[in-house]
């Protein structure tokens, strides 16, 4: 059975039809791209699965329970955990108090100490500034926490929200190459990416998504070597 | 110089202080996670004293031969009643208004303002007569400083204000939930992406608010003496001064409302002992401008662009 499955969603903001009936699943180990051009639906198809946003119509099953209508405080509760677009660090706390927070519903503190022992050796960079304010760290320190962060609640499924977002080249290289480790330690993983070349790169699967439905979907590679998806996604060559 | 008179006004200025912090915090702290001013907060000042005078003649202390508890005992009933208190006007008044623009809460929080201070004046409720708050604690010097006799009552009202100052400051700084507040108060939705059930959190910020206000009225009572009926235009003074206190130190910094109370409370005392005690609202209300102007933020706040 599917760790997620997403079944016709719809969302509407007001009177924009944002989604118009998204299905996809992502299994256990599996790491889904989910990639389109900017407003296609991407980041609502996240808030929508994570309960930040509500679905006018459709289904979000996550861990073999119904999540529709869950506020988000529930559905993370059941092992999901959402690095939002933006990154979401809240820099009014420090970077060690960012990362205790992700595990903020966790009890199993000797874990969570090595998990966070963990997620340091990921990102050697956060290691100097645990007790700096948030706030002060460059765009790439972000959303190297955001991950970070991410990973510390332990999810069965990580949703991440265009890591690569605002990033320098050499940046979003680094960022990616830790995706993959953390995808090869057996996280699942849901992407949202503009960089599509990058995501399939990482992806076993990977879906398009225009104007709020998703128009074709395959394995990654097949998907990087498609025509009309190069000329569309991938800077077309 | 005066020694005994200076002395005399530094201790006025720390008991007003105090009363004033506990105030501004439950100002500050609501700030700090829904971004709007509480107006509804000075009237739960307002039944904080009452509920103190009302336990306190229910169970017939009446003065300063009740036992030595009498006050811890009549504190925590009152700051129960208020937290339950404040979590019931956010959970009635303010929660089905989340999503509504916030003018819309600011207009409810006036109307639950007047609603208390009009349903207190209520025969069955506090009535509209004033009372006198018993003497539980003794005003009899605890020592002399200076020439100053320094009466029990203050003591122990700098000493509880100072006390819930640093159990604030734990709980805000070093404890889970505190770290959840300060999410909560940065990022809403990422609070609740983090786990965080950001509606309980607003509930107990509420509620340690609420808790403030209580022990800042019991505090008045104890000061002061007399209460007035809950409409009258003191208690409104005393949490617009509170208020004040709140945005010169930067509405939404717990350390800064702190700040703010004394640097109020002390220019008030010194102003009203030095200057002219008819002016002492002046002052307050003069280092509010000066300090909007100089530093908008307030004083320990960091300044931000508000979009209109």
């Amino acid at each position: 059975m599917a760790l997620l499955e997403v079944d016709g969603l719809e969302v509407r903001y007001g009177g924009i039809h944002a989604l118009r009936g998204v299905s996809f699943t992502v299994d256990e180990g599996q790491v889904v791209a989910l990639i389109g051009a900017n407003g296609a639906g991407k980041t609502t198809t996240l808030r929508a699965i994570s309960g930040v946003v509500r679905a006018s119509k459709g289904r979000v099953r996550f861990a073999g329970r119904d999540t529709t209508g869950l506020p988000p405080h529930q559905i993370v509760a059941l092992g999901l955990a959402h690095a939002p677009e933006g990154r979401g660090i809240f820099a009014n706390l420090s970077v060690d108090e960012n990362l205790a927070i992700g595990a903020y519903l966790r009890r199993d503190h000797a874990a969570v100490a090595r998990d966070r022992e963990h997620a340091l050796t990921l990102f050697p960079r956060l290691k100097e500034r645990l007790s700096q304010n948030a706030g002060t760290l460059s765009g790439g320190e972000q959303q190297m926490l955001a991950i970070a962060r991410a990973l510390l609640a332990r999810p069965r499924l990580l949703l991440l929200d265009e890591p690569s977002l605002g990033l320098a080249p050499q940046i979003v290289q680094l960022i990616f190459k830790i995706v993959r480790t953390i995808a090869a330690e057996g996280t699942t993983i849901l992407l949202v990416e503009q960089n599509a070349h990058m995501a399939l790169g990482v992806a076993s699967t990977g879906h398009v998504l225009e104007v709020g439905s998703l128009v074709t979907s395959g394995p990654a590679r097949e998907l990087a070597a498609d025509d009309a998806i190069r000329k569309a996604y991938l800077g077309g060559h | 110089m005066d020694v005994t008179k200076f002395v005399q006004v530094c201790l006025n200025g720390l008991t007003l202080g105090s009363l004033y912090a506990l105030i501004a915090l439950g100002y500050t702290l609501v700030y700090g996670v829904l971004r709007f001013i509480n107006f509804a907060h000075s009237d739960v000042v307002t039944i904080g004293a009452w509920m103190a005078f009302v336990f306190a003649a229910a169970i017939g202390w009446a003065g300063t031969d009740s036992p030595l508890f009498a006050m811890p005992v009549i504190l925590a009933m009152s700051m129960a009643v208020c937290a339950t208190l404040g979590f019931t006007i956010e959970r009635l008044a303010y929660r089905p208004l989340r999503r509504a623009p916030r003018l819309n809460v600011l207009i409810t929080a006036i109307g639950v303002s007047l609603f208390l201070q009009n349903s207190g004046q209520l025969k069955w409720v506090f009535g509209t007569q004033p009372q006198a708050m018993p003497k539980l604690l003794s005003e009899e010097a605890l020592f002399t400083l200076a020439g100053v006799r320094v009466p029990v009552v203050d003591v122990v009202v700098v000493v509880l204000a100072f006390t819930l100052l640093v159990a604030l400051q734990w709980l805000v700084f070093r404890t889970r939930m505190g770290q959840a507040m300060r999410a909560v108060s940065f990022d809403e939705r990422t609070a609740a992406l983090m786990g965080i059930n950001v509606d309980m959190i607003i509930s107990y910020t509420f509620m340690i608010g609420s808790a403030l206000a209580a022990a800042g009225g019991m505090i008045y009572g104890l000061k002061y003496g007399n209460l007035l009926q809950s409409a009258d235009s003191v208690w409104v003074l005393l949490g617009l001064k509170a208020f004040v206190a709140a945005v010169v130190g930067g509405i939404g910094n717990v350390r800064g409302a702190v700040a703010g109370a004394f640097l109020i409370a002390f220019v008030e005392m010194f102003g009203a002992a030095y200057r002219s005690p008819q002016m002492r609202d002046v002052y307050v209300f003069g280092i509010l401008i000066a300090v909007l102007i100089l530093k908008p933020g307030g004083l320990l706040g960091k300044a931000t662009v508000e979009k209109v």
